[in-house]
């Protein structure tokens, strides 16, 4: 049995008061946990466009000139957790919905009507309103008109994810929030969600089941914002070296504030987002980067050629979003509205190529 | 000067191969390929989709090129065997480049896996050039599968450090039967010209030409030096030494 990351995670100690030599650290081709640090620390200020211009050779290097782009589909909205920062939260007086097969083809027909190919499939936390067996069923319908298909669902135990991998799930999105335990405590006021272990440890099961990408994430805006991205690296590099033939990504959600949060956290500014997204690429050179809808046209449009990989495109957070019939309220505010194609124009401007099929169902 | 590169009974227009990733637009690849005269490109299976006209990448492959497909994405054997399959299915031939990469972080090539799949594939007809590490005893493992040629990597993917792995690829030049493509790691033209004049019969390149400023420029001068590199093998220019040879030799007189 492999030691697991909360482990590892527990006993790590950042080296307090170490100069910081910026420049040199950009000079190197690996970068140690130390450097990573240097990068996160406000003495890597001055050097941003520095850190920027290697971000973007990297990205380029290992890449190339593309971006791929992925839509999400909301299942379903009923959850069994109050988490503080939420929407779905259930202490919330909101529509709750789980979508029938019959409006998921609906749904999964708009989708791959916009040119989609790859689809990341959203559920509240709830064993009960949306089971392993809903999922499944889902999946066995949307794997004959996608290419590629990742759920962001509660965390499963291995043998479960093992289940969906063979059903046609090629990668599993699992969310943090935040790698402050105690603070992941107070946020996590009651469900299932509140045990911090089991979903810490959830991309590993993921790995160890056959799943070809995981993508793993902090909430940004909830905890210390240096801590988070620190952890947040470590965390995908440690899944790398365990788990060398999955693909581990990273993505970067900011909270926003959003009807039904209670708590909003800090904001995190577009300086500090660039600063810890450069950060993670230099430490990272490899792994996918993907920016949401979160983020406004303007602000992901920049960017395109500082590391970021992947983009979601034409999104609804919504159940029923994308006009099955009635919907829900959305899980988050989408800022970026534009359409698959406006987002595939953008791109093609910055002189990138926007990618729809980057796998093949075997 | 007569020097045919044939493969497969095929033969090869030109000794620059060109892999089609990475490319900021459907049409300067295209621009590149036809650029560089290449005659045999690659083509990710999971990068095609038939389902799309205007925006399929095959369309974009001028005509009289040889289609080769990769299996990139395949982490073992089977898997490189069904993109294979599906490759076939889709109508792209029975030209197979293996990649089995187990490693996402390295992007290197697992030579054992790589051995498998091209065990079944040669068996089953296809045309198999494996990806993969220039080590000697599972080239001839890969041989003596029936491929119709290796691909050994210069570099790591991705990395433009040229023929880091030079002496490798010269052992594999002098042991093998078949031909030995230099893949991955050429980064500029005079890296692909080093690996011609080590006798390689061909060389591969994609990242450096599609992230190049001007891909169809690049590609074109990737294309003169592998010509090159090509003439200066077969013409015999002795390859640099560690030790440099007096130009009085020291044993003349008994001459």
């Amino acid at each position: 049995m492999k030691t697991s990351f909360y482990e590892v995670m527990t006993r790590a100690v950042p080296e307090e008061g170490r100069p910081c030599d910026i420049p040199g650290v950009l000079e190197k081709e690996t970068l140690s946990e130390a450097d990573f640090l240097s990068l996160l620390s406000e003495s890597a200020l001055p050097f941003l466009e520095s850190m920027a211009q290697k971000a973007r050779e990297l990205t380029i290097r290992h890449f190339g000139r593309v971006i791929s782009l992925y839509a999400p589909l909301y299942l379903s909205n009923y959850c069994d957790n109050e988490c503080l920062y939420c929407g779905f939260n259930r202490k919330n007086m909101i529509r709750r919905k789980t979508l029938s097969l019959e409006e998921l083809k609906r749904e999964a027909g708009q989708i791959r009507g916009m040119g989609i190919q790859h689809l990341l499939l959203l559920t509240g936390d709830s064993r009960s309103h949306s089971p392993l067996s809903y999922i499944q069923e889902c999946v066995g319908f949307l794997k004959t008109i996608f290419s590629s298909i990742s759920v962001e669902i509660y965390p499963l135990e291995t043998e479960e994810y093992r289940q969906l991998a063979a059903c046609g799930v090629d990668g599993l999105t699992l969310y943090q929030e935040t790698y402050d335990e105690k603070l992941y405590a107070a946020l996590h006021v009651s469900g299932p969600k509140r045990d911090y272990r089991f979903r810490l440890e959830g991309p590993e099961r993921g790995c160890r089941a056959g799943l070809r990408q995981v993508n793993i994430g902090a909430l940004l805006g909830l905890g210390d914002l240096r801590r988070e991205i620190f952890f947040l690296g470590r965390h995908a590099r440690w899944l790398q070296h365990c788990y060398p033939d999955v693909e581990t990504g990273i993505s970067l959600p900011r909270l926003k504030r959003h009807e039904g949060i209670v708590f909003e956290g800090r904001t995190v500014s577009d300086r500090e987002f660039v600063q810890m997204m450069l950060a993670l690429r230099l430490f990272l050179p490899q792994g996918p980067l993907a920016i949401s809808t979160r983020e406004p046209y303007d602000f992901r449009r920049r960017l395109i050629g500082l590391g970021v990989t992947r983009m979601s495109a034409g999104s609804s957070t919504q159940v029923g979003g994308y006009g099955s019939g009635e919907k829900t309220e959305g899980q988050f505010e989408i800022q970026d509205k534009s359409s698959v194609e406006d987002i595939k124009r953008m791109i093609a401007e910055k002189g990138y190529q926007a990618v729809l099929k980057d796998w093949q169902p075997l | 000067m007569n020097d045919p590169l044939i493969i497969a009974g095929t033969q090869i227009r030109s000794r620059f191969f060109l892999g089609t990733g990475k490319f900021s637009s459907y049409p300067l690849m295209r621009d590149s390929i036809e650029a560089s005269g290449a005659h045999v490109v690659t083509v990710a299976l999971r990068r095609i989709d038939p389902t799309q006209e205007q925006e399929n990448i095959l369309g974009f492959i001028p005509k009289g090129c040889l289609v080769m497909v990769n299996t990139s994405g395949a982490r073992n054997a089977e898997e490189a065997v069904r993109i294979a399959h599906l490759g076939r299915a889709m109508g792209c031939g029975p030209w197979v480049k293996i990649e089995v990469i187990a490693d996402q972080r390295y992007l290197l090539p697992d030579n054992a896996e790589t051995i498998k799949a091209a065990r079944q594939l040669a068996s089953e007809g296809f045309v198999v050039m494996p990806y993969m590490n220039p080590d000697l005893s599972d080239a001839k493992r890969l041989q003596d599968a029936g491929v119709a040629s290796v691909m050994p990597l210069g570099a790591p993917i991705g990395t433009n450090k040229g023929v880091l792995t030079r002496d490798m690829i010269r052992i594999l030049v002098e042991s093998l039967n078949v031909p030995v493509i230099v893949d991955a790691g050429i980064g500029r033209p005079s890296h692909a010209a080093e690996a011609m004049e080590l006798g390689a019969a061909a060389v591969l390149s994609n990242t450096a030409v599609a992230v190049s400023p001007d891909p169809a420029a690049t590609a074109r001068a990737f294309a003169l030096a592998v010509e090159a590199g090509r003439l200066a093998y077969r013409a015999g220019i002795s390859p640099s030494r560690d030790n440099p040879e007096a130009s009085s030799p020291l044993t003349g007189f008994l001459h």
